[in-house]
């Protein structure tokens, strides 16, 4: 399916909560409400048309007015389409629906976008930090980030 | 003893503990020679060359090894149970050395010449699961104890394969004497039991298949008694670090290291006293004597220590419930036929 | 209870006290092991919590992140797309040629860049003999992993073969710095194509050698088959790839479905698990689809030997490496999987924002899934078969 039509899909399904889109770049993206993601990627994956049943990546990304957010790729063994789909959230209320329940593998990546950006995922069974360790404090990847001066009496910065 | 009668020695206490005391200076002296063996032979089975530089291709590396060992710190963990700890390897190689005392070097040389020799053997062999049980107990560390009750289980189950391959070959010499069952076999390599034994030719002919897969079966069953691949779960290295061996170092390890090539040329002492034909020469009277008949034993023990190096480079391992499966369900009901069918021959 | 530390030896199992990382309650009947970060079997600084009842494994937690090099944040403060290459090599150090590839070509369709086509057939000389030593790197530690030392030698040495054609061709035996944003570092040099040559005559049979030896020997079936089972809906789910997805049945290879470089032109085949000797998407399976992706590869190899031509390798690379503003997600197949790289440019020198999706990562996180009632020698075969490199788990 051709990205316009995956989009008029989406717009007649869930009409308000498809925010915004970009059709004529190399990745077509379109961007979704960020209270709404489970029901839009269970949507993506069930429907016999698109059939979305790889994730291919989810990204936390911090974007340069400040905001932050999580791209996801989405991919189709069956119909071998592509789409990317986005979600956008403030650095004061960090909160994106989790779709841990729609894909197994987002599991691990939204462990990854919290630790490294702060992003928090409700509905996310088992939501701590992945890479670092359980106790760092800050988020590495916000363009903000200091590092901290000592961790368990090791000195950190270089 | 004989051995003492042909040197012309009196026997009091001194002279029988020195004699006693000589397969203690053979295991020392084979255990140097079988930690260069098992160096080069991995190293040849592996396309590759072992040490090349301690003396003449390495021949002085198996004393650099013990002096390492020697120097080593003597760690106990904190919370290790102090006393049990320090007396597992002393049982262990004494649990070995004890079946020692029956096994024939020669026609004059037999630890002890008991009526009971191989159960005696077999007893005594099975205290080696009480001192590793102990050394994964006091360890204090769970993958020890993990390797501990793998190879309590391993060894106590093989224990019966063991018995039973034991018991065919005794059924054939009519003896549990071990010097007795080595001079029933001696004439010739067409008298040794794995060929059925010095009897008349149909029932020899009639023994054959029975008596070589009973051969088979206890040289499986006793790689899997000594902890060796392909049964070595014990001591594991990808799973279990050492497994029971994990907290040990220095000359504690050494003694297990002891204990354990001790024990593989125990069985395989025992599987060539029963099966071929023990220092019986394979030629008759021909190149026979009291020095010949420790050349040959010694040389069969070595053969059979050699296949032992060589499966545990080619075979990967099995898994804990695989190998008691293989004890219990493969290698228990054959020796049970074999039992039946060499008893019916011998009846008849 | 602090979740980062492993329990201390003088802990009391109590049934409503101990709790797992996962907040699991454990019963007393069972046990918390650590497979900790040190352990011969797990490939690398991985910690796998398991809980275990006796020998059966009830639930297998992985704890990553001991090797984490800040990948991503490095990125970020290159002044030079070019910079970040040597950085992206050592994220999966045992296959670095495609690591460099996948970087190089994210770059270069942001920038709209066509290469000269002996820049690709090089390219993907260069990523076959790395999927190669790869795969070798893989058998052998999964032969020690099921206690057979030997397999591992004969491994390495076929392995110091193709590290000898890397060596010559850029210095280095790991980590190359070879493939750059717009062609190759080096041209090969003279000979490369006739050693190449000799090594796939010298390699075809001793892919026989290792199947006599190891796979199809009776030991290690019985250890691998039946073990470890990923269903192939599951496996799709968890986003598994590589030799995880294709052992499980699905035919799904990004060379041949979502391709790149020259690999259309080549006569091969994609590789998927049947379950010969047990269940379909069994250890065994994805062991034998490695075995059998060598000889592609061997095959694909040969192929582009016999039709380079003749070009400059870096007639294609721009003075400065400026992409406009906007991303891109490229993923190329590595020998463990779906590499993936998402760049985000600002329309600067540097990048904006560089997420690497590690294959080894996705398919680590379906271990619990695969470990639940396998025993515990089971598992080190299983975490052997998903064939981790930490580098590139933790990044």
């Amino acid at each position: 399916m051709t990205p316009q039509e995956i989009l008029d899909k989406l717009t007649s399904q869930f009409g308000d909560a498809i925010l915004e889109s970009k059709l004529d770049v190399a990745q077509p993206w379109i961007k979704i409400a960020r209270d709404r993601a489970e029901g839009i990627c269970l949507y993506l994956r069930d429907e016999p048309s698109l059939q979305f049943d790889y994730l291919m990546c989810l990204s936390g990304v911090e974007l340069s007015d400040g905001n932050l957010g999580v791209v996801y790729h989405l991919s189709s063994i069956i119909h071998k389409h592509k789409i990317v789909l986005k979600t956008v959230c403030s650095k004061e209320d960090p909160h994106i629906q989790s779709a841990s329940a729609v894909w197994g593998t987002a599991n691990w990546h939204e462990r990854e976008a919290f630790d490294m950006f702060g992003i928090i995922f409700d509905g996310h069974p088992d939501l701590r930090r992945i890479l670092l360790p359980d106790d760092w404090e800050g988020y590495p990847l916000r363009k903000d980030y200091k590092v901290q001066e000592f961790y368990n009496g090791i000195k950190v910065p270089y | 003893m004989e051995l003492l009668q042909l040197l012309g020695l009196e026997t009091n206490l001194l002279t029988i503990i020195i004699v006693s005391a000589l397969p203690l200076v053979f295991i020392l002296l084979y255990a140097l020679v079988t930690l260069y063996l098992e160096m080069k032979v991995s190293a040849h089975i592996q396309d590759r060359v072992a040490y090349m530089r301690t003396g003449w291709h390495g021949v002085l590396q198996p004393f650099a090894d013990i002096l390492k060992l020697l120097q080593k710190e003597d760690t106990v963990p904190t919370a290790a149970d102090r006393f049990l700890f320090k007396l597992a390897p002393f049982i262990v190689f004494a649990a070995t050395y004890a079946g020692f005392a029956v096994i024939p070097f020669s026609s004059v040389y037999i630890g002890s010449n008991i009526n009971l020799g191989v159960f005696f053997m077999i007893a005594a062999s099975s205290l080696v699961v009480i001192g590793i049980l102990m050394g994964g107990w006091a360890s204090n560390n769970k993958w020890s104890i993990f390797g501990a009750f793998r190879s309590a289980a391993q060894m106590i189950s093989y224990e019966i394969p063991i018995a039973l391959g034991v018991l065919i070959a005794v059924m054939i010499t009519e003896s549990l004497n071990l010097q007795e069952v080595t001079q029933f076999q001696s004439g010739g390599i067409q008298n040794w039991v794995v060929f059925g034994g010095p009897l008349p030719l149909t029932q020899k002919l009639l023994l054959l298949p029975f008596t070589i897969l009973t051969f088979f079966i206890l040289f499986i069953a006793s790689i899997a008694e000594v902890n060796r691949t392909p049964f070595d779960l014990a001591e594991a290295e990808s799973e279990l670090v050492q497994g029971f061996n994990t907290e040990y170092s220095g000359m504690r390890f050494a003694m297990f290291y002891l204990a354990e090539y001790a024990n593989m040329f125990l069985v395989s002492a025992v599987v060539v006293s029963l099966f071929l034909g023990g220092w019986s020469s394979p030629f008759g009277t021909a190149l026979s004597g009291p020095l010949w008949d420790l050349f040959w034993f010694v040389a069969k023990g070595m053969f059979l220590v050699f296949m032992q190096i060589w499966i545990r480079w080619t075979l990967p391992r099995l898994r804990v419930d695989q190998l008691m499966y293989t004890s219990w369900k493969v290698l228990i009901p054959f020796l049970f036929l074999c039992v039946f069918a060499v008893g019916l021959i011998l009846v008849l | 209870m602090d979740q980062s530390r492993p329990l201390p030896t003088n802990y009391v199992t109590q049934p409503d006290r101990v709790i797992t990382s996962r907040g699991k309650t454990v019963r007393t009947e069972e046990m918390i092991i650590n497979m900790g970060p040190q352990h011969p079997s797990t490939h690398g600084v991985l910690r796998l919590e398991i809980v275990v009842d006796g020998e059966i494994i009830v639930d297998a937690i992985p704890h990553i992140g001991y090797l984490h090099r800040c990948f991503e944040k490095h990125a970020e403060h290159m002044t030079n797309y070019q910079q970040v290459i040597p950085y992206a090599d050592r994220m999966d150090y045992v296959a670095s040629m495609n690591n460099d590839h996948a970087f190089a070509l994210a770059v270069e369709r942001m920038m709209k860049i066509e290469v000269p086509e002996r820049v690709e057939y090089i390219r993907v000389i260069m990523a076959e003999l790395q999927r190669i030593a790869s795969h070798l790197v893989a058998l052998g530690t999964y032969g020690i992993d099921a206690g057979a030392f030997t397999p591992f030698l004969y491994c390495f040495r076929d392995r110091e073969k193709i590290l000898d054609l890397f060596e010559i061709t850029c210095g280095a035996r790991l980590l190359y710095n070879y493939i750059w944003v717009g062609g190759l570092s080096h041209d090969l040099p003279a000979g490369f194509v006739e050693q190449a040559k000799e090594f796939c005559a010298y390699f075809k049979p001793k892919i026989k050698e290792f199947n006599d030896l190891l796979t199809y020997n009776e030991i290690f079936i019985k250890r691998t088959a039946n073990v470890g089972v990923l269903p192939g809906d599951v496996a799709i789910n968890y986003a598994c790839s590589g030799p995880m997805l294709r052992g499980s049945g699905v035919n799904w290879d990004l060379r041949r479905d979502d391709p790149y470089a020259v690999y259309d032109k080549f006569d091969w085949e994609v590789q998927v698990g049947k379950g010969e000797v047990g269940t379909v998407g069994d250890c065994w399976d994805r062991h034998i689809v490695r075995v059998r992706e060598m000889e592609q590869s061997v095959k694909i190899i040969e192929q582009a030997l016999a039709g380079i031509p003749e070009g400059n390798v870096q007639s294609a690379v721009p003075k400065r490496i400026r992409p406009e503003a906007g991303e891109i997600y490229i993923r190329t197949e590595t020998p463990r999987g779906e590499l993936g790289f998402f760049i985000m440019s600002d329309g600067s020198g540097s990048p904006y924002r560089v997420k690497a999706r590690g294959p080894a990562f996705v398919n680590l996180s379906v271990l619990p899934e695969i470990a639940r009632g396998a025993m515990i020698a089971d598992l080190t075969m299983i975490v052997g078969s998903v064939d981790i490199v930490l580098g590139e788990v933790d990044r």
